[in-house]
């Protein structure tokens, strides 16, 4: 569904972020990028969406290129992928329902949006949307009353009510605890397996990743230097893509934590 | 940097780095200005006899204040107050409406260099002409009146307005925007979702602000004929009605305090 042929990103200063990256994700699967910061896991999802523009290559969503959309075409296309960020990105001063409902923007003209006044259907996806991640009691209040945790909550009803085909989620947990970041990771995989969504998860806690992902790809200075199982992430596999450090209590954690979930 | 071990540290006093390095260049720049500020002080002639003349009038002025007279030009003021009112509201909502899309233009991160170029060279000729100047030269077009105080207070308020509006876009916090972007949203919808929310509460208050800089200004367009109450105010003094001018000043004091107050609120709920 989602094709990269030789995608590269050289930024103006010269660095290369991407080198001709290769990849297929089908329908409907669930893959995490990991790597070391810098690595250009974010540049590679930006690139997609064009948030970032790409400098050569082709990246396909169902047979389109969309490196080489035109305006107009390239908002139609960015409907079809759903955005998750780092730091949540709601609009602070907007209330959650009003975050939810931007995420139809791309689909409702300029007055609609303005007044507010969407669609019946719209409303009633957001309140359903709100609803399934619990948050439907906080409609009304602003997106800055929020904690983190729910704040993210808030993003991904923002990101699902797009309706996409595809999600694009950077670094998702990075500024939650750990037991929010389980519980956020477990909600974006869960609705992706409940809507057969293809979902590229911008990852650095590879514990996390391996936990609740079916395929890693990890990403060293702008290339693929692995693509796999979870399980198959050695501590060769991490040193390749890490450096050099003591991998076996990463992987033992995992392992650990896993049983005291199920204790849970 | 060989020196750089902790047995060459440990012992040694430690001092913030100079602003400046060199010495005799730090040295040469702070004498250099003392020396200028104590000769520039020394060109300001002082009249001693003069100022002691001019006390005596100085006196029955701030005199005045303890016996303000409203009533006797009540009409006269109440009229220059009203027409005070009426520029000062006209010109700040004209003023206001055309400084959005010129202020959105000056932003570097939402609009394309050319128009940036084009709202920047606006903002730069308001602000470069003070409001005196711009008032004469209408007055001059428009003839006496509260128009040329109006055309002047709305010119002024484009480019305070547009410019301060302008860096509070480009401080704004890009990711917000981004996932605006990200949806598929049109460049509008974008500006309204996006933009508009983060930076309203500062054009709210700027806006307030600024209709408080134009009652004050609205009082010092009289004096070069562009109406208001400073035509009044002009007319006390050049009549030595010191307490008549008392009373439109206490007039003035008293409604910008209240703007103040009232801004304070407003400011305080749209947060």
């Amino acid at each position: 569904m989602l094709q990269l042929r030789k995608l590269t990103k050289t930024y103006k200063t010269g660095d290369q972020a991407l080198k001709a990256i290769d990849l297929d994700v089908p329908k409907g699967q669930v893959l995490a990028l990991i790597g070391p910061s810098g690595a250009g896991k974010s540049t590679m999802i930006r690139c997609i969406n064009r948030l970032v523009e790409p400098t050569s290559g082709e990246a396909l969503l169902d047979g389109v290129d969309l490196t080489k959309l035109g305006a107009g075409a390239l908002r139609r296309a960015r409907r079809e992928m759903g955005m998750i960020f780092q730091e949540y990105a709601l609009v602070e001063r907007l209330t959650v329902m009003e975050n939810v409902l931007s995420g139809r923007l791309g689909y409702v003209g300029f007055w609609r949006s303005f007044l507010r006044r969407y669609p019946q259907s719209d409303t009633d996806e957001a309140f359903r949307l709100l609803d399934r991640v619990g948050l439907l009691h906080m409609a009304d209040k602003r997106a800055d009353e929020l904690s983190g945790g729910q704040r993210q909550r808030v993003g991904i009803c923002r990101a699902l009510i797009q309706n996409p085909k595809l999600l694009l989620v950077d670094e998702p947990t990075a500024s939650l605890d750990p037991k929010t970041s389980r519980q956020i990771m477990r909600l974006i995989t869960e609705l992706c397996r409940e809507r057969d969504l293809a979902a590229i998860i911008n990852i650095h806690d590879v514990a996390l990743a391996q936990m609740f992902v079916p395929r890693v790809v990890g990403l060293r200075f702008g290339e693929i230097v692995y693509d796999g199982l979870p399980t198959g992430l050695t501590p060769d596999k991490l040193t390749e893509i890490y450096g050099e450090e003591d991998w076996e209590a990463t992987i033992e954690k995992v392992e650990d934590e896993d049983e005291t979930e199920a204790a849970e | 940097m060989s020196d750089v071990t902790l047995d060459n540290m440990v012992g040694h006093r430690w001092r913030k780095p100079a602003f400046i390095k060199n010495v005799a260049l730090r040295w040469t720049l702070i004498l250099g200005f003392v020396a200028y500020l104590i000769a520039a002080f020394m060109t300001i002639e002082v009249d001693w006899g003069r100022v002691y003349e001019g006390l005596d009038r100085g006196w029955a002025f701030v005199l005045a204040f303890t016996s303000p007279d409203f009533t006797s030009r009540w009409s006269d003021i109440w009229s220059g107050l009203l027409e005070s009112i009426v520029m000062t509201v006209a010109a700040s909502v004209v003023g206001i409406i055309i400084s959005i899309p010129i202020g959105l233009g000056a932003a570097r991160n939402v609009a394309p260099l050319p128009v940036y170029v084009i709202c920047r060279g606006i903002v730069a000729i308001s602000r470069a002409l003070q409001e005196i100047i711009v008032a004469i030269l209408l007055v001059a077009i428009f003839g006496f009146g509260p128009l040329a105080g109006f055309l002047t207070l709305s010119f002024a308020t484009i480019g305070f307005l547009s410019k301060l509006l302008a860096e509070d876009i480009e401080a704004m916090d890009r990711v917000q925007a981004e996932a605006i972007r990200a949806s598929g949203a049109r460049w509008v919808q974008w500006i309204n979702y996006g933009v508009q929310p983060q930076v309203m509460p500062r054009l709210v208050g700027l806006s307030m602000y600024r209709i408080d800089i134009n009652f004050r200004e609205s009082a010092i367009l009289g004096l070069v004929g562009a109406g208001g109450i400073g035509a009044t105010l002009n007319t006390a003094f050049d009549r030595y009605e010191y307490d008549t001018a008392a009373a439109i000043l206490l007039i003035i004091i008293g409604i910008v305090m209240a703007l103040e107050y009232l801004s304070g609120i407003i400011r305080a709920r749209v947060q």
